[in-house]
């Protein structure tokens, strides 16, 4: 009888690691930034580019930073989302204008709903980098002392919202 | 060997209207030449290219999971090059890149993972299995060992053997 038990319980450990591994999205890069302070920038506005923008002056505030552009196609499919979460006003919403044409994502804008306090333009994507954006949308829970709490990698899904980031805004809200 | 018939047809074919076969000829020229995109300059200093391609081939392009940084098309791993590139003329050393992508991208840009706690059983696991293995080989070689004796045979035995065996040398012979 132990010479069968042995051989059946390696497999089904195997069996158990593989079929883990297999469900595990593998676009779905942990991010080294979670937990860290979010990278600096100071970038022109999307509307007036005049104007410059900094994290630094959300300090002391909750608040989403999602990046987005005119040609990413599963925007469109969070957008709706991100225009529902703004209107409830929970907390403010900036948009990380990714590798875009300022034209295209100004009409995009009026085209598909416009959840955000403010975008701002990374034209060149050098805040991208910086924030370790690999594909779009994006999108980081960013606490009252500026540290990355959480990043969204992909479109925002109503369940995600519900069971993940708004229990984690309102508790960072308290604090 | 070519068939004169046909070199004929053809001939005759470019014959009947060769302003046309040349204004041909010409258009596909002048589309290639307003499709194709302007060379991407290479870089003047070959030493700086040679660098870029050696950290760059370290990395993994995180777009195209499967592909290197340096030889993905990405737009990414466009940007990523060109980001190295900077760095290596400033003067950066190879770790300083590499910890300059990991500290944005994670361990999962090199793809030679480093190691840590996390990466323990990845990096000696098949030689902890490769151990387990050769001890439980081990193990049931000297159990089985013990289980044989050498064992003599009886005399019925023995003169069975016998027989067999002058049984078949016989046939052999018998054999041409």
């Amino acid at each position: 009888m132990n010479r069968f038990l042995i051989p059946l319980g390696i497999f089904i450990l195997l069996v158990v690691f593989l079929a883990i591994g297999l469900n595990r999205d593998p676009r779905e890069v942990p991010s080294p930034l979670v937990g860290k302070p979010a990278p600096i920038f100071d970038l022109p506005q999307l509307h007036s580019p005049n104007l410059k923008f900094s994290p630094v002056e959300m300090r002391g505030k909750v608040w989403l930073l999602n990046v987005w552009a005119s040609w990413c196609v599963s925007c469109r499919q969070e957008q709706p989302l991100l225009v529902e979460l703004a209107e409830s006003k929970l907390l403010p919403i900036y948009g990380l204008d990714y590798k875009d044409q300022r034209a295209d994502a100004l009409k995009w804008l009026r085209d598909f709903g416009d959840p955000y306090t403010l975008s701002i333009s990374d034209s060149d994507g050098r805040v991208g980098i910086d924030y370790g954006v690999y594909g779009v949308p994006e999108t980081y829970l960013i606490d009252k002392a500026g540290v990355i709490r959480y990043k969204q990698i992909g479109p925002f899904t109503r369940e995600i919202l519900d069971s993940k980031i708004l229990p984690m805004v309102k508790e960072l809200q308290k604090l | 060997m070519t068939n004169p018939a046909k070199n004929q047809v053809l001939s005759a074919s470019i014959r009947v209207n060769p302003r046309l076969l040349l204004l041909f000829v010409f258009s596909a020229f002048v589309s290639a030449a307003s499709l194709a995109k302007e060379a991407v300059p290479m870089a003047a200093d070959e030493q700086v290219e040679q660098r870029l391609i050696s950290i760059s081939e370290e990395m993994r392009c995180l777009v195209c999971q499967n592909e290197t940084l340096a030889g993905s098309h990405a737009e990414l791993a466009e940007d990523l090059r060109r980001e190295i590139r900077e760095q290596i003329k400033q003067g950066k050393t190879n770790e300083d890149i590499m910890s300059y992508m990991v500290s944005r991208y994670g361990d999962f840009i090199r793809y030679r993972p480093p190691l840590k706690a996390t990466t323990l059983l990845l990096w000696f696991g098949p030689g902890l299995a490769l151990l387990l293995g050769i001890a439980v080989l081990l193990a049931y070689l000297r159990r089985r060992n013990a289980r044989l004796s050498d064992v003599a045979l009886t005399p019925e035995e023995q003169s069975k053997v016998d027989l067999l065996l002058q049984a078949g040398i016989g046939q052999n012979k018998a054999q041409p």
